[in-house]
């Protein structure tokens, strides 16, 4: 019973995904709309292998890798430290409370022009755009993370020994929060795609400038592969980021 | 022995001093079984929080005569909920207090195993703390307390959250650790009966500030029955002396 079911739903979601791509054939093939707005899926295969061949899909997927491990990394970093630090100290937090009321809302596109003035056209502004994408994400779950935990379980702590900040931290603090501060970097590493295809777009190289120059060209297939390129290396991030954060999370089961 | 003297504890709020304890004074021998019986909220939790060093006393001293003796920890406490860390396996639980004293890995692992041996829970070293039973996970939490080998083990309401057929059975298991290991305990409950059966002395701890009312030596021999007159007698006495304090409108 159980067994069919999944079955049947996994032949649903096979046929949404023939529906979607006929669908997406027809609109060109079939004159709705011209194949140079909407170019149909069976052009990209050939597209794709093209772009290969002329080696610009691997150097901009390296490049734009380079970028956003880079500012994933360290914007992760600084976001859970900082966050974590701020979570333990009342002087911290009331001393930053403030501020980071005012830049918070700042979205990190609006650091564009900044990054720009200050690292002119190149990978570091590129890793400024996305450090800041994803360090306001980590450091408001690590904080929200750290100021969830028991109080019951620092009492735990203090009743056997481990009164030190550095003992409190590594046998509750972190340990407790370990599975908001997960959702945390997880938001991140889409909120880093995202930063790293916007500041692509400004000019400096990897997928996102490959896009563009395409677009100008309006070479419309071009763009779709570097789409898809951009869904499917998130999809293995992503599905990666799942499997290490289980292991970690294996006492939830 | 263990000599708790003169301790009172205050705190400062919006709307002044509050005195939660007041000169409370009590001497523990070494392998007594006390209990401290008293309404809810009367402050036998923070008494036993000030003797654990978890909070700073406004004056007063609680005093070991036996030496510091590496490897171990003074005190122990078991609290109501069994406050397991539910990212550590059980045995890492027993662990716990066992990290920080410069011991090995093996000598960690000995001593968690043999504590969980006393519960009875040896075969549950390698489970998480969620696929227990309550009455199995307070037993880690005992089993946590023994391994840091204390001179005093302290006890809040440790069955308080538990049925009643857990509670009879490991009040039970209780005195028979106790009897295997002699430790000094301090046991707080509110529960009458449950301390007349368990304890050596009973003491009632009542009024606001709250102090030491009465202490009554439990005479009944081991093993006791629980449905032993003297003891049921006794029981009747502090219930009495406790809802006097409580009706002055000194008891909450």
């Amino acid at each position: 019973m159980k067994q069919a079911n999944k079955a049947e739903r996994l032949l649903l979601a096979i046929t949404g995904v023939v529906l979607f791509l006929g669908l997406w054939e027809a609109l060109p093939r079939f004159g709705f709309v011209k194949p140079m707005l909407l170019p149909p899926p069976s052009e990209i295969p050939a597209t794709f292998w093209r772009e290969v061949q002329s080696g610009a899909w691997l150097s901009a997927v390296q490049e734009s890798l380079k970028h956003y491990v880079t500012g994933l990394v360290l914007g992760s970093f600084l976001g859970v430290a900082l966050g974590v630090l701020t979570g333990m100290s009342r002087v911290l937090e009331d001393m930053t409370n403030w501020v980071v009321r005012l830049l918070r809302p700042i979205p990190g596109l609006a650091w564009v022009p900044f990054a720009i003035i200050w690292f002119g056209v190149s990978p570091a502004a590129a890793n400024f755009i996305i450090i800041i994408g994803v360090f306001w994400i980590n450091y408001f779950a690590a904080l929200g993370a750290v100021q969830a935990v028991d109080r019951d379980l620092i009492e735990l702590a203090n009743a056997f020994g481990h009164r030190s900040p550095i003992a409190r931290l590594f046998k509750v603090v972190l340990p407790a929060s370990i599975q908001p501060i997960m959702s945390g970097l997880r938001t991140g590493l889409g909120q880093a795609w995202m930063a790293v295809v916007a500041a692509e777009l400004f000019g400096v190289s990897g997928l996102g400038q490959r896009m563009m120059q395409a677009s100008s060209l309006l070479a419309t297939d071009v763009v779709v592969v570097y789409m898809i390129t951009m869904a499917v290396l998130y999809g293995i991030v992503d599905t990666s980021f799942v499997l290490v954060r289980d292991r970690l999370l294996a006492w939830k089961a | 022995m263990i000599t708790i003297s003169d301790l009172t504890l205050s705190f400062d709020s919006d709307r002044g001093r509050t005195i939660v304890l007041k000169d409370f004074h009590l001497d523990i021998a070494d392998g007594e079984f006390i209990a401290i019986v008293g309404a809810s909220g009367v402050g036998k939790s923070t008494l036993l929080r000030v003797v654990a060093g978890l909070v700073r006393p406004t004056s007063g001293t609680v005093k070991r005569d036996s030496p510091e003796r590496p490897g171990r920890r003074p005190y122990a406490m078991v609290f109501q909920d069994a406050r397991l860390l539910p990212w550590r396996r059980v045995v890492k639980n027993v662990e716990f207090g066992l990290e920080g004293l410069g011991l090995t890995a093996e000598e960690k692992r000995r001593r968690a195993t043999e504590a969980l041996a006393l519960v009875g829970l040896a075969d549950k070293a390698d489970r998480w703390p969620h696929q227990l039973s309550g009455g199995q996970r307070q037993r880690v939490a005992i089993a946590r307390a023994l391994a840091v080998d204390p001179d005093l083990l302290m006890m809040d309401e440790p069955f308080g959250a538990l049925d009643a057929i857990t509670r009879q059975s490991l009040q039970d298991e209780l005195i028979d650790l106790w009897q295997r290991t002699g430790k000094t305990i301090l046991f707080v409950t509110h529960d009458i009966e449950e301390a007349v059966y368990l304890a050596d002395r009973v003491v009632l701890l009542a009024g606001s500030p709250a102090g030491v009312r009465s202490a009554d030596r439990i005479m009944s021999a081991r093993p006791r029955q629980r449905d032993d007159e003297a003891a049921r007698h006794t029981a009747a006495e502090i219930r009495t002396r406790l809802y006097d304090y409580v009706e002055q409108g000194e008891g909450i």
